[in-house]
Order: C-alpha cells, then sequence, then structure tokens
C-alpha cells in the first residue's frame, strides 16, 4: 500500500513538474507584457513593478495591430470549413469501401504533410499570383489543405469506422437517399469527430507562419507576419511584442477548453 | 467522393511539386528564359558538402528530439491521473504551447533564453554557468532542443494518453489476478495498445522536426556561423535569399525523398509486426 502511495505521489510531482515547466516561458512573457521597455531591458524584475497596460492597449488601437488577429482567424476559418467539408466524403469512401492501396491510406495522405513548407513556398507563390489569389484569405486556407486535409481526412475516418454498417443499411431500407442519410443521421453521429478535426485543422493552421506569409501582403497579413516585420523595424518594442505573443495564445486556449473531452478520443480511434 | 480531396491534392500539392520538378532540371538568365540541365543541380547538391553539413545537423537534430520527447511524453502519459477534475486541466494547460504560432514560440525562447532580460538566460547565469546561445554552439543547440521539447512533447502526451484511456479496466484486473509486475503491465499490456498512437506520435514528430525551420530561425537565425542551419533554413537561404532557383529545386527533392524515405522505414518497422500477428491470426483461424 505504502509503495502505491509513494507512486501515486512520484506521478502527481512528475506531472506537476512537467506543467511548471511549460508554464514558465509562457509565464516570462506574460510577465513581459506588463512592462514597460525600460524595466525589461534595465532590470530584472520576477514581477512587473510598474504594472501598465500600455502595450495591450498599442495593439487594440492600431488597425495595423488588430487587423493581423483578424485576417488570421479569417483564414483559419475558412480553411477548417473547407478541410472538413472536403474531408467528410472523402472519410467516408474511405470507411465504407475497399480498393486498392486502401490499407496504406495514412501514409499516402501522410506524405503531402512530409513536403516540407520551405519546399513549397515558391511555387504555391507562383501558382496563386497565376489565379491573381495573392493577399487574398482564400489563398492561405488553400494553401493550409496541403497539411490538414491529409489529416482531417485520417481523423473522420477513425471516427466513421466506429459507426456499425448496419445503420447505413437501415437507412438505405427507410428510403433515405444518400445526401439526407448522410446529413441527417450520419454526421450527428460523428459530431465529436468533427470537432476533433476541426480542431487539428484550427491548430495546424494558427501556428503556420512561412506559407501565410508568403502569400500575403498586407490585406490579408496574418498576425504572426505583423510580428516579425515589427521586430525587425523598431527593434526593441519587448512590450508590445509580449503583449501580441501572448494575445496569440488566447484562441488556441479557447478552442482547447471546448474540446478538452474529445482530443483524447481522437487519435484512439484513428486507423493506421 | 473521393474526386473534391483529389483535386484540392493537385491543387496545393502535386502541382507545386511539378513546378519545383520543372526547376530542378532547368537553368535560367532571368527574363524566363529556361533551358535544359538535365541532372546537373541533382549532381552538384549531392556532391555539396554545404548541402551534406546541414543534412546531418538535421538528421542529429531529428534523432535527439526522438529519443527525448517520446520516452518522456510516454512517461508523462502513463503519471497522468485517468479521471476526475484534474485531467481536463491537465490536458488543457499541455496543449498550450501547441498552439501558440511558431513564431511567437520562437521569440519566447528568444527572450526566455537572454542573459540580460531573460528567465532561464538570468538563471542560470547567477549560478556561474557560461550560457549564450548565441555565440556558443552548445548552447545554440541545447536552447533548440529544449525549445522543441518544451512545444512538442504535449503531442506525444495527449496521443499516448488517448491510447492508454481506451484500454478496457478488465485488461488491468487480469494482470493483477496474474500477479504481473508493473513492468510486464507496462510491457505487456500498456505498449502494445498505444502502439498505434505511438507510430502516429514518431511520424508526426520526425516529419515536424525534420523540416523545423521558424523556430530556430527566429532564435538562432542557423547560427552561431553555420552551427543550427538545417536543410530548411539552408534551402529557404537559396531560394529567396540567392534566388538560385534551380539547385535550391534539386534540394527540394532530395529533401522530400529524404522525408519520404525514412518516414516509410519507420512505417514498416513499426506495422510490420502488426501485420505478422493479424497474419498468423489469419491462418490460425483458417486451419481450424
Amino acid at each position: 500500500m505504502t509503495t502505491s502511495r509513494r507512486m501515486q505521489y512520484l506521478k502527481a510531482v512528475s506531472v506537476t513538474a512537467y506543467i511548471v515547466f511549460l508554464l514558465l516561458p509562457i509565464y516570462w512573457l506574460l510577465n513581459m507584457s506588463f512592462k514597460n521597455n525600460q524595466e525589461i531591458l534595465s532590470t530584472f524584475t520576477l514581477w512587473p513593478t510598474d504594472f501598465t497596460l500600455d502595450n495591450y492597449i498599442t495593439i487594440f488601437t492600431d488597425p495595423s495591430w488588430y487587423s493581423g488577429y483578424i485576417n488570421s482567424l479569417i483564414y483559419v476559418l475558412m480553411n477548417m470549413v473547407i478541410a472538413v467539408s472536403v474531408a467528410l466524403p472523402a472519410a467516408y469512401a474511405f470507411s465504407r469501401y475497399r480498393f486498392v492501396g486502401d490499407k496504406h491510406l495514412f501514409f499516402w495522405l501522410l506524405t503531402n504533410r512530409m513536403a516540407p513548407p520551405a519546399v513549397f513556398v515558391l511555387p504555391f507563390f507562383q501558382l496563386y499570383s497565376a489565379f491573381g489569389l495573392i493577399d487574398t484569405h482564400i489563398a492561405v486556407a488553400l494553401a493550409h489543405c496541403l497539411f490538414n486535409v491529409p489529416l482531417a481526412v485520417w481523423i473522420l475516418e477513425g471516427f466513421m469506422s466506429g459507426v456499425p454498417r448496419e445503420i447505413d443499411e437501415t437507412a438505405y431500407i427507410d428510403g433515405y437517399s444518400f445526401p439526407r442519410f448522410f446529413l441527417r443521421i450520419f454526421t450527428p453521429l460523428i459530431s465529436s469527430g468533427i470537432g476533433v478535426a476541426a480542431f487539428f485543422c484550427f491548430m495546424f493552421s494558427w501556428v503556420e507562419l512561412l506559407i501565410a506569409r508568403t502569400l500575403t501582403v498586407t490585406d490579408a497579413k496574418p498576425i504572426s507576419a505583423v510580428m516579425t516585420r515589427t521586430v525587425s523595424a523598431s527593434g526593441l518594442d519587448w512590450g508590445v511584442l509580449a503583449a501580441a505573443g501572448i494575445l496569440t495564445i488566447i484562441p488556441g486556449a479557447l478552442v482547447i477548453y471546448f474540446v478538452r473531452n474529445h482530443i483524447a478520443k481522437g487519435f484512439a480511434l484513428g486507423r493506421v | 467522393m473521393v474526386v473534391p480531396v483529389l483535386l484540392l491534392v493537385a491543387l496545393s500539392a502535386i502541382i507545386p511539386l511539378m513546378t519545383v520538378v520543372n526547376y530542378s532540371v532547368q537553368d535560367t538568365f532571368g527574363n524566363n528564359e529556361f533551358f535544359w540541365v538535365g541532372t546537373e543541380w541533382f549532381q552538384e547538391i549531392l556532391q555539396s558538402e554545404r548541402f551534406h553539413n546541414a543534412l546531418l545537423r538535421t538528421l542529429l537534430f531529428s534523432g535527439l528530439i526522438l529519443a527525448i520527447e517520446i520516452p518522456l511524453g510516454i512517461a508523462i502519459a502513463l503519471a497522468m491521473p485517468r479521471r476526475g477534475a484534474w485531467v481536463s486541466v491537465c490536458l488543457v494547460l499541455m496543449a498550450l504551447p501547441l498552439l501558440i504560432p511558431w513564431n511567437v514560440v520562437g521569440t519566447i525562447w528568444q527572450v526566455f533564453g537572454r542573459v540580460d532580460i531573460g528567465l532561464l538566460g538570468h538563471g542560470l547565469a547567477s549560478v556561474g554557468i557560461d550560457y549564450n546561445y548565441t555565440q556558443n554552439t552548445l548552447d545554440a543547440w541545447a536552447t533548440l532542443i529544449i525549445m522543441d521539447v518544451w512545444h512538442w512533447t504535449s503531442l506525444v502526451v495527449l496521443l499516448c494518453y488517448s491510447g492508454l484511456v481506451a484500454i478496457p479496466e478488465v485488461f488491468y484486473q487480469a494482470a493483477r489476478i496474474d500477479g504481473a509486475s508493473r513492468w510486464s503491465v507496462f510491457r505487456y499490456i500498456q505498449l502494445p495498445k498505444i502502439k498505434r498512437v505511438l507510430l502516429i506520435a514518431v511520424l508526426l514528430r520526425f516529419m515536424d522536426s525534420f523540416m523545423i525551420y521558424t523556430e530556430p530561425f527566429v532564435v538562432t537565425g542557423g547560427g552561431p556561423g553555420n552551427a543550427t542551419t538545417f536543410l530548411s533554413i539552408d534551402l529557404v537561404q537559396m531560394a529567396v535569399g540567392q534566388f538560385d532557383l534551380g539547385p535550391a529545386a534539386a534540394m527540394s527533392l532530395i529533401y522530400f525523398l529524404v522525408i519520404l524515405l525514412l518516414c516509410w522505414v519507420f512505417y514498416t518497422v513499426m506495422t510490420s509486426h502488426d501485420n505478422e500477428t493479424q497474419n498468423g491470426a489469419r491462418r490460425a483461424g483458417g486451419s481450424r
């Protein structure tokens, strides 16, 4: 009994230590965002002595800053919608029919993810400028499908395979047409799968910078690109930079809070 | 039903890839005039020392990342509580680094490691360790590796945890009745059950660490010297910085093939045992 209790104690300590390790750098950024530049650079303080919200006010009053957030959110949401709606029928086909090569589906879909973004930057730029799509949200949303669609197909396929085939057959016997069956009966059954797939699309689209930066100039510039520009231009505005960084964490934190009960399930079902 | 996906894949993967192939066999003097050079760029890249060094650095980085993050991730997942209010709290907090844009991750660690204003740098300096990631090669590598562990270990944890909670309680009860040790519970129940998700974790971590660009670019910019110039940084320098499209395209393709090959190896090794047992079971079932 004592060994198992000691084990429990050890587990709790190690998990706590890991979480503290994760939170320390984030705390440091938060701490910096409430300081003015002079305090950041001249003294070393563990918490802001001269608490200020100026950095946040700068961001929320300057359109070149806050429009970055809006742009990012727009293309991330567009990407989520495109990726999930394209992935749904494909995942259904993979989960219900057998065809050549479907055993290695997972691997072949993942090869899309294996292409380094650095490789695709230049061709993407040329492709989208040929279509006149440079500096639009849809360009970034489509480009991000490169790595999000395979992932979405794969996650959804896992959830769909968990739904027994008899449900499809019963629905057809009851006279449902395919689209009606798919929307009315099937989609609600895998709603948590759709949530998880959407979450991962959000995650990978939100954090990507290289492609998003290349395909945009001003009108659709993502927040992360706005940040890099400011670093190089004014050089030392650490306070605003930290505040902007903290603000980029918030949408992700909100999204993960909503899907927290489904994430764990999401991957357990996927077929490799 | 697969048509929309195929269209999208064609638009976002195959057409750009063809463009790259096109560049890799041609040379240009500007004015959109191209002429055929065959495999010249490929030979040049494969023989260049710069490419060899970048490739070795990237391989070393990925190897270290896998060696640290996979065992650490499994350990943390095993230590996580299985039920109760703390599960949600742990999951949300652990997933936080995954949702931070990559250049912000770079910025966080760039600041965090600075000796004058960062907690880590200042802390190390105050206990007498001479730490400077912008000048010392070893420090730069350590910073990048700790940063990546901080950033991505949670993904391994989430994946393994999802595999672990899917194991039915009956398995553990049976193990308890047999008097199985903690190690054999892990080796014969937990590890086989999380093998599938572990494969995904290994593949994702390998690919992403092999393609890492933004974070080291922000933190070290490839320096000091060329000490942290990974393949991706080298490639972007060549393509966008020097505008050497031909060599850059050839390098892109080699880069892509290396990733494909290594992923295929991981995939085959980790699923081969699976297929054997499945086939074995089928054969046994058939003979009965």
